[in-house]
């Protein structure tokens, strides 16, 4: 089991290595798409800024605050985004027949398409997410301890799982179908939107949405009532503001269980 | 036993029904219309060890799907299918670890890398030993001629060049069977001959089992000892060239060169069947009139400057066979 680990990670790291490579033969290109994602998320938390400096504040909520949700949403997302490339043209290689090349390799597909052709300039986002995350987990005063600091790691992961299943999934689709499923972006691109502000500003049913069915709430807006003390924020129990970022595996697995099920399908259909 | 064994293996699709009209795309999304199209009815052989089999059958027969189904790609939907030992398609990592695959039209290269380091990441990926990946590597450039293009990325090669690493790719983790689909669809005649040559080398000398499909009649006649010729989802033949030519007539072409002003070409046995100026084609069954007896009495009715007896040639026979299938 650990070796397998440990092979899998290598094998992840010499394909993505292989990636930046190729990458690099087109540097313009590479510079030109980081700094443009640098600027293009820097742009994004100076609107919510410029909404701050204009009305003050949302009922209850400091920038700092809303900081710390937006930084652990982008952190999380730019991390899920970076192995999420080759989900992103799956489509295409169904379409091609490229897939088949997948299959015909030792390992299991969502893996290969998770070390496909993975974007280091995609650090234009994450860059900007964690330094905005440091910047509100300074300025938010939080009593920082081990348990926090850890809570706040498990956020950060929790949420790239629930952002890489939902890439999983989106891709998934295209076992079925070979229609463009943009529509699915609604709770990619926008669970992220979603997820930059406090879950109170939504109508109940959207936060239900985003607390059970697609779990975002779970990875920032919940536990962000323990890591400040505030356990009014979520309404729930102390335990369970601690405990809901560790959805983010177990739905992660969940997704790969549905690929799964949409690769049998592929198998017997052949499209 | 035999290395692929294949019983009754079926498999039939269904192909979506497209309207047309304006609002056509829209009546079929809301109302799906399909047919059933059978693309194997099932196909039953065997393989031996070391064999180098060629699958030749028009387009859309159900070659492709076969070696899909072998290869682990896609499950049949009935029949089995065992490859050393294992069926492909339940048990994919570790049917595929032990074959290569060369599909002609797609590279498994990565496009903008030295062609070494794909060959690194494929070693990876398969993990082999660094010892037995040294001595393959060491082992397919010699023979493929491949030194000197080992540090080119892949898309600055020749389409020669670039399946012969392809080749020497599927090579590297020892596969004991090859698969390759269309190998030599698009070579130039010496690229052609160089990547049959490697093939049949390494065949020979490493026991290495080979199935490919093609439509070069001379990939068969170059490489096969056997052909497996599939129509329309059925296996119409197993065996080797010989009874493939013999599925269509037995009949060949006599070819005369006449001395010149001849105007009588007329010869009992033996049908005209063409004729330019002085050089004739003349058709006959050898099962009917011996090829001595037929060149005998040509000798003795008109001048003759020169002559050949020539089969007929394979994609003729190819032909016939495929508008002959049921």
């Amino acid at each position: 089991m650990i070796r397998s680990v440990r092979r899998h990670a290598r094998i992840y790291g010499r394909l993505a290595a292989a990636s930046v490579r190729s990458q690099w033969q087109y540097r313009a290109s590479f510079a030109l798409y980081s700094a443009s994602q640098l600027v293009a998320t820097l742009a994004e938390f100076g609107a919510i800024w410029a909404l701050y400096a204009r009305f003050g504040s949302l009922p209850g909520w400091r920038l700092s605050e809303v900081a710390v949700l937006y930084g652990i949403s982008n952190v999380a997302f730019a991390l899920a985004e970076a192995g999420a490339r080759g989900f992103d043209v799956f489509p295409g290689m169904v379409r091609t027949g490229d897939f088949d090349r997948l299959l015909l390799r030792p390992l299991p597909t969502a893996f290969q398409l998770a070390a496909h052709d993975v974007q280091i300039m995609r650090v234009g986002r994450l860059a900007q997410g964690a330094a905005i995350l440091v910047w509100g987990c300074m300025g938010v005063g939080i009593q920082w301890d081990a348990a926090r600091v850890a809570l706040l790691a498990i956020c950060v992961v929790g949420g790239a799982c629930i952002f890489a299943g939902l890439f999983v999934l989106q891709a998934t689709l295209a076992f079925w179908t070979i229609e463009s499923l943009e529509v699915v972006n609604i709770v990619t691109y926008g669970g992220n939107q979603m997820a930059q502000y406090p879950l109170t500003i939504y109508r109940p049913w959207f936060r239900l949405f985003f607390t059970v069915a697609v779990p975002l709430a779970a990875i920032n807006y919940v536990p962000l009532a323990a890591l400040l003390s505030r356990p009014d924020l979520s309404g729930l129990p102390a335990p369970l503001n601690w405990l809901a970022p560790c959805v983010g595996a177990p739905f992660l697995a969940a997704c790969l269980r549905i690929w799964k099920l949409g690769e049998r399908r592929y198998a017997s259909t052949g499209s | 036993m035999a290395q692929i064994e294949v019983r009754g293996l079926r498999k039939s699709f269904r192909a979506p029904l497209r309207s047309s009209g304006p609002f056509g795309a829209l009546r079929d999304l809301l109302h799906r219309r399909t047919r059933t199209v059978e693309a194997l009815k099932g196909i039953t052989f065997d393989i031996e060890a070391g064999q180098i089999v060629g699958c030749i059958g028009p387009n859309g027969a159900g070659k492709s799907t076969a070696i899909k189904i072998i290869a682990g790609i896609m499950n049949p939907d009935g029949g089995e299918a065992t490859v050393l030992g294992r069926t492909p398609w339940a048990d994919r990592i570790a049917h595929v670890r032990h074959i290569g695959v060369v599909f002609g039209q797609r590279t498994q290269l990565w496009w903008d890398l030295p062609v070494i380091d794909s060959f690194a990441l494929l070693r990876e990926i398969y993990g082999v030993a660094r010892r037995d990946y040294d001595e393959t590597l060491a082992d397919v450039v010699e023979r493929f001629h491949l030194a000197e293009v080992l540090d080119s990325p892949v898309r600055q090669l020749s389409l020669g060049l670039r399946m012969r690493c392809d080749l020497a790719a599927a090579l590297l983790h020892r596969p004991s069977i090859l698969f390759l689909d269309e190998p030599t669809i698009g070579l130039d005649a010496v690229s052609k001959l160089a990547l049959r040559e490697a093939i049949r080398d390494w065949s020979a000398e490493r026991g290495l089992t080979v199935l490919l499909t093609t439509h070069d009649m001379d990939d068969i006649e170059d490489l096969c000892r056997r052909v497996l010729l599939i129509a329309d989802g059925s296996l119409l033949l197993d065996g080797a060239i010989d009874d493939l030519r013999r599925m269509s007539s037995a009949r060949r072409t006599l070819m005369i060169d006449l001395a010149a002003g001849v105007a009588n070409a007329e010869l009992e046995g033996a049908e005209l069947v063409r004729r330019e100026g002085d050089r004739l084609w003349l058709e006959y069954d050898p099962e009917q009139v011996a090829t001595h007896e037929l060149i005998a009495r040509a000798a003795s009715a008109f001048p003759i400057r020169d002559l050949t007896v020539a089969d007929r040639p394979i994609e003729e026979v190819v032909a016939q066979v495929y508008r002959d299938a049921p």
